[in-house]
C-alpha cells in the first residue's frame, strides 16, 4: 500500500470539502436558472418519495411501538405509564422520526445516487451529456436535491405519525393504556418548537442525503470498484453527517426556544 | 466510375492563413498525476478538413479531443475552436460552444436509461425549442444516415458494439456539428464492422464537409479514409480513380512521448524517413 504524505493527505481533504461545498452550492444555486428540469425532479419524487414509502412506515411504526415498550418499563416503575403517549410524541417527532427516516432513506437513496452518477462517469455518460452542452449539476443533481428535501420532509411526517400509531397500539394492547388518553396526551404535549425541530430536521438531512450521494457518485474513479467505494462511502459519510448535524441542530433549536 | 466528391477535387493542401482554423491547438502541455502527456504541442485542423491522430496507448490522443471539447483544462497554452478561446471561457459559456461540437467518444456513452429515439433526440429535447414532429423527422433521418432506422424503440444494451457506435454517430449529426470529434470510433470492433463506421465518417466528411479530428489505433482506418471517398450517387464509400490519391481532405498527425512527430498528407507519411513512423506504419 502506498504511503501518503501528511501534507498530501490534508490537501486532499480540503480539497474534497471544497468540491463538496461547490456542488452543495450550484445544486441550489441552478434553481434560479433555466431549465427547470420539472419532469426530472417528478421523476425522482417518485423514485425517492413512494419508494421509500414501505421502508419509512415500517420502520416508523415498529420504532414507535419498540420506543412505548422500553419507556412503559421505567414509567410503570414510578405509577406514570399515562403519560407513555407524551414520551413517544415527543421522541417520535423532535428525534425519531427524522432521525430513522433520515438513515432509511440516506441507505436506500445516497447509495442509489451514488451508484447511478458513479455509473454514467465511469462509461463517461456525464462527459456526453456535457459535450452535448447539457448541464449535469442542473439535470442531475439539483432535481435530486430538490425532491430528496422535499419528500423527506413528508417521509417524516408519516413517520412520525405511524410511530405515535405504533406506540399507542403497544401501550393499548401489551399495557392497557386507554386509546383516548394516550392520544390525547400525545398530541397535547407538542408545542411550537418540538414541530418546528421535527421538521427543520428532514429538509436538513434531505440536503445532506442527496448532495453526499451526488458527490461521491460525480467523484467516482476507477471502474466498477470505484463505483462500489463510493456508493458505501456515500451511506456512511451521509449517516455520521446526519447524526451529526441532528446533534446541533437540537442543541440549536433548543438554545434558540429555551428548552 | 463516379467521380470523387467536388471537395475532394477542389482541396489544394495549400496553408489558408486567411480564415480562421476550425480547431487550432498553441504550445498546449497536460500532466495527469506527475506525468507530462501533452509536451507544448501545437497544431491546426482546417475547415473541411479531416486529421487523424495516432500514438501508442497513453500518448494522449483522447486527451487532445476533451481539450478540444473543454471538457478539461490544460496547464498551459492556448486551444481555439471555431474562433473561441476554450481555455479562457467558463463551463456556462462552453456549453452553447458545445452545441456546435460533436464527439463520438470511444465507448459510445450513450444513456443506458433512454431508448435510441431519446438518445439521438437528446440535444434537441434539451434545447427546448423544437416540435415533437420535427425531432421525430430529425432523428428518422440522423438513423436514417446510420441505417439503423429499426432500433428507434431499442435500448443501448440491446444493440451491439457496432451499433452503438453508430447510434453515438447519429446522436452527435442530429444538429449538424461544424465539428466533429472521433474518439476510436472502431475500437474493439471487427474489420466488417470497423469499415461500416468508416465508410460513415467519410460519408459525413464528403457529403457535409465536416472538419474532423479522428483518434485511432488502426492506421488501416486512416489509410481507407485518405484512398477513398464517398460515393452520393451510389451511396457508397469507393476507392478514388488512379491518380488522384491525396485529393480528399485527409491529414495525419503521430504523437510520441507528448510531442507531434509527424503532421502532413497521406503522401508524406508514405515517403517519411523518420524510422519510428516507418515502423508504425509498416
Amino acid at each position: 500500500m502506498e504511503l501518503i504524505s501528511p501534507t498530501d493527505f490534508a490537501k486532499e481533504k480540503v480539497q474534497s470539502v471544497q468540491e463538496y461545498a461547490h456542488l452543495a452550492a450550484r445544486s441550489i444555486g441552478n434553481l434560479v436558472k433555466r431549465p427547470l428540469y420539472l419532469a426530472d425532479m417528478i421523476q425522482q419524487a417518485d423514485l425517492i418519495g413512494f419508494g421509500s414509502l414501505p421502508i419509512v412506515v415500517l420502520t416508523g411504526f415498529f420504532t414507535g411501538g419498540a420506543l412505548a415498550q422500553n419507556s412503559a418499563s421505567t414509567l410503570q416503575r414510578f405509577g406514570s405509564l399515562s403519560l407513555i403517549g407524551q414520551l413517544v410524541s415527543l421522541g417520535m417527532v423532535r428525534e425519531l422520526g427524522p432521525v430513522i427516516t433520515g438513515l432509511m432513506v440516506a441507505g436506500r437513496n445516497a447509495s442509489g445516487m451514488a451508484s447511478e452518477l458513479g455509473s454514467m462517469i465511469v462509461t463517461e455518460q456525464i462527459d456526453a451529456m456535457r459535450a452535448l452542452g447539457t448541464d449535469p449539476m442542473k439535470k442531475l443533481v439539483t432535481p435530486r436535491v430538490i425532491s430528496t428535501v422535499v419528500m423527506l420532509f413528508f417521509l417524516t411526517v408519516i413517520s412520525d405519525a405511524l410511530g405515535v400509531a405504533g406506540g399507542g397500539v403497544v401501550s393499548n394492547v401489551f399495557f392497557g393504556v386507554d386509546s383516548h388518553q394516550y392520544w390525547s396526551t400525545a398530541w397535547q404535549i407538542l408545542v411550537f418548537q418540538d414541530v418546528f425541530m421535527g421538521l427543520l430536521k428532514p429538509l436538513l438531512f434531505g440536503f445532506i442525503i442527496s448532495t453526499v450521494g451526488c458527490y461521491y457518485g460525480i467523484s467516482a474513479r476507477g471502474g466498477t470498484q470505484g463505483v462500489g467505494r463510493a456508493t458505501t462511502q456515500a451511506v456512511v459519510a451521509a449517516s455520521i453527517l446526519i447524526i451529526t448535524v441532528d446533534f446541533f441542530v437540537t442543541r440549536f433549536t433548543m438554545t434558540i426556544f429555551g428548552h | 466510375m463516379a467521380a470523387p466528391p467536388a471537395i475532394a477535387e477542389q482541396r489544394t493542401y495549400q496553408p489558408q492563413q486567411h480564415r480562421p482554423f476550425a480547431v487550432e491547438f498553441e504550445n498546449v502541455s497536460i500532466a495527469f498525476e506527475d506525468r507530462q502527456i501533452l509536451d507544448g504541442i501545437s497544431f491546426q485542423l482546417r475547415h473541411g478538413e479531416t486529421k487523424a491522430i495516432f500514438g501508442v496507448a497513453g500518448s494522449g490522443k483522447s486527451t487532445i479531443l476533451k481539450l478540444a471539447l473543454g471538457l478539461i483544462k490544460p496547464d498551459a497554452g492556448r486551444i481555439v475552436v471555431l474562433g473561441e478561446d476554450v481555455t479562457e471561457m467558463r463551463e456556462d459559456d462552453l456549453f452553447e460552444l458545445r452545441r456546435r461540437v460533436g464527439i463520438v467518444f470511444q465507448e459510445s456513452a450513450l444513456f443506458d436509461s433512454l431508448t435510441v429515439r431519446e438518445n439521438v433526440a437528446f440535444r434537441l429535447f434539451e434545447e427546448g425549442t423544437v416540435k415533437e414532429d420535427e425531432i421525430e423527422e430529425r432523428v428518422r433521418e440522423a438513423l436514417s444516415f446510420v441505417e439503423l432506422e429499426h432500433t428507434v424503440d431499442l435500448y443501448p444494451s440491446e444493440l451491439s458494439g457496432g451499433m452503438r457506435r453508430r447510434v453515438a454517430i447519429a446522436r452527435t449529426i442530429i444538429t449538424h456539428p461544424e465539428v466533429l470529434l472521433y474518439d476510436s470510433p472502431t475500437g474493439g470492433l471487427d474489420p466488417v464492422t470497423s469499415n461500416t463506421i468508416i465508410e460513415l465518417v467519410v460519408k459525413q466528411r464528403d457529403l457535409y464537409q465536416t472538419s474532423s479530428l479522428l483518434v485511432t489505433h488502426r492506421l488501416q482506418d486512416a489509410f481507407t479514409m485518405g484512398t477513398h471517398y464517398f460515393d452520393r450517387a451510389e451511396n457508397k464509400m469507393k476507392p478514388l480513380p488512379a491518380g488522384s490519391r491525396g485529393t480528399v481532405p485527409m491529414w495525419f498527425l503521430i504523437l510520441r512521448d507528448g510531442h507531434i512527430i509527424f503532421d502532413g498528407d497521406l503522401q508524406s507519411l508514405r515517403e517519411t524517413k523518420d524510422e519510428y513512423i516507418r515502423e508504425y506504419i509498416s
